[in-house]
């Protein structure tokens, strides 16, 4: 496996500190790691990826506590009253009703609501180069803004500076979650995540299923009282006998009117094809008054404007959360991009030890000989490393498969991933000529067909630090 | 393999020399459908027509996954009471076609692109954003 030469300098002999301030992402880059643990957003992921949670879950354990709570109240205090007085369909509805009201609930806070993956380097660049940026004198750039026609009507597609794209139409993104999320409808504290497209339904079902839950327990228990006090007690002596039943009346009866208002809003949601953001910020209510400004997304028939909001097909998760991280991949829009970059396979610890001791080799080679590294895009290796014939005059690529990182390990044993800077910088035509900075930064290695690879200077730990 | 190369050799030993990007059409609402324009970066590369052809066939394919059927319905009303839990053991309709697409760019990427010297990447890889087309370096065709 092991090609170059410099391997004969004994990494041992050089100073251990600043390997073991690596030794913590050496042991972690070892396996290869899954996608959800470099996402760039803020969230959360359990089961391995499986699950996703907004990373402020608001008031999530409160919904799920005041609902368990009062259900379970209810089962304990006024089923069993209820059983025997009424029928014993009381406990199965409510049964019922209950496992639907939890099972919505946390499909809704634990799916993915439809969350973007933010563009890839190479994107952000075509984007960039496409948009024109003539003449700005300010840090910041305007918002940018980009009109379509959609159904014959114009939409403003804004650009999103956070994930480097222009966002697709109904797409917001959300700042607690940091994330731009399709058919973004709201955050949702309650529930402790954004709703949006993927996960709408689930919501939408469980605050109706929730708005039954709430009246049935409340009816339920009124009837309870009620029959109570009938038999020949006053109120009073009744609520003292069950005093549980106090307690759910009162969380049922602030609960109805928020759970029923917003079930209506919703429903009239549903039924004209709108989401929350739309409708609070009046994108397609009738402010400029003479223009023909309906929504056109509407299907202008509730039946279906119903039938696709709540029915109709969903795409599996955009973010692809439990793939593994290929090793060419640059993340995008990461802020430690370098801490996160791995490779594939097992031999990043000699090459961190090899990077290490060859680094005071390399550092001395630059200061005397520049003219080296300003060929093409490629800092030249030391004459310790044998070189590979065919790499003299490109510039490092990055390895262009972007599904065969198997094949790669299997032909290159050393092998480091470019930092997203740099692989925009050579894959971009117009920085092909540019030399990277004399700071050793990390480059892929290109391969062509040799058996030897050139091996290039890497700087680990140290990310290249140049604007966009 | 004087004049075309395989996908696997393409993999392997060519440079990445540009890359184009197929935005999405957004003019029928929020479909996925991706511009049948015809980027001029491929025009020394690859005939305009079967790259029309190309993405007017996953357009189509889109169109299938989300189109609003009666199966789409049932199978929407089959989970929402199941509770959803259908679909740990069922795929999607969506999904089953997100495979025919795959299947779809790898047969063009090995009978059509890759002699090319191009590579197609499928779009559900760039979260449905675009589609990246990979234009290898002339050089290497021709060693």
């Amino acid at each position: 496996m092991k090609n170059c030469e410099y391997q004969q300098i004994d990494p041992r002999a050089l100073s251990v500190s600043p390997l073991s301030a690596q030794s913590h992402t050496e042991k972690k880059d070892q396996r290869p790691r899954r996608k959800w643990e470099v996402f760039p957003g803020k969230n959360r992921f359990f089961c391995d990826g499986r699950l996703i949670l907004a990373r402020q879950s608001g008031v999530l354990p409160l919904t799920l506590g005041l609902i368990v709570v009062t259900c379970g109240l209810f089962f304990a205090f006024d089923c069993p009253f209820l059983v025997k007085h009424l029928t014993v369909f009381i406990p199965v509805i409510g049964a019922a009703l209950f496992v639907f009201v939890v099972i919505s609930l946390l499909r809704t806070s634990f799916t993915d609501p439809g969350i973007l993956p933010r563009a890839t380097p190479d994107e952000a660049a075509d984007i960039e180069r496409q948009i024109d940026t003539s003449g700005s004198s300010t840090y910041r750039p305007p918002p940018r803004t980009k009109e379509i026609l959609i159904n014959q009507q114009v939409v403003k597609l804004k650009y999103c500076f956070t994930c480097k794209m222009f966002r697709p139409p109904r797409t917001s993104h959300c700042s607690l979650c940091d994330n731009c999320v399709e058919r973004f409808d709201h955050h949702c504290p309650w529930v402790g995540n954004c709703v949006g497209k993927r996960n709408y339904r689930f919501f939408y079902s469980f605050i109706i299923s929730l708005s039954f839950l709430t009246s049935f327990i409340f009816g339920c228990v009124i009837a309870h009282i009620t029959l109570r006090s009938q038999a020949g007690k006053s109120l009073v002596q009744a609520i003292q006998e069950s005093p549980a039943s106090v307690v759910e009346l009162v969380i049922c009866f602030f609960s109805i009117w928020s759970i029923l208002g917003l079930s209506g809003f919703h429903t009239y949601l549903v039924a004209s094809n709108l989401t929350t953001n739309e409708d609070i910020k009046g994108s397609w209510s009738g402010k400029r008054g003479s223009e023909e400004s309906g929504n056109p997304y509407s299907y202008n028939n509730i039946i279906t404007n119903c039938c696709v909001t709540l029915c109709g097909p969903v795409p599996p998760s955009l973010i692809d959360r439990r793939g593994f991280v290929p090793p060419d991949e640059v993340i995008p829009a990461a802020s430690s991009a370098s801490e996160m970059e791995l490779p594939h396979f097992s031999a990043k610890n000699d090459v961190n030890m090899c990077t290490q001791s060859t680094k005071d080799v390399l550092e001395r080679m630059v200061n005397s000989g520049s003219q080296t590294l300003c060929s093409p895009g490629t800092p030249k290796t030391t004459p310790l490393v044998q070189e590979l014939p065919g790499t003299a005059a490109p510039s490092p690529e990055p390895p262009p498969s972007a599904g065969c990182p198997g094949l790669l390990d299997s032909r290159c044993p050393f092998f480091s991933r470019s930092s997203e800077k740099d692989s925009l910088h050579s894959i971009n035509p117009a920085f092909r000529l540019a030399s990277p900075s004399p700071s050793l930064t990390r480059t892929a290695v290109t391969l062509n067909g040799a058996a030897d690879v050139g091996f290039m200077p890497l700087h680990p730990g140290s990310a290249r630090d140049e604007a966009p | 393999m004087a004049e075309t190369h395989s996908l696997q050799d393409l993999r392997q030993q060519a440079a990445v020399a540009a890359k184009v990007f197929i935005q999405r059409d957004y003019t029928n609402g929020t479909l996925c459908q991706f511009q049948t324009k015809f980027p001029s970066e491929l025009e020394t590369r690859i005939d305009k027509q079967q790259f029309e052809e190309t993405v007017r066939t996953l357009n189509n394919l889109y169109a299938e996954a989300e189109k609003l059927g009666s199966q789409s319905y049932i199978e929407g009303c089959l989970a929402c009471l199941t509770a959803y839990t259908i679909f740990l053991c069922m795929e999607t309709h969506y999904e089953k076609v997100l495979k025919k697409i795959a299947k779809y760019i790898q047969e063009q990427n090995d009978k059509v692109y890759a002699p090319r010297g191009l590579l197609l990447t499928d779009p559900i890889e760039r979260g449905l954003r675009v589609i990246e087309i990979t234009i290898f370096e002339d050089r290497s065709l021709t060693q």
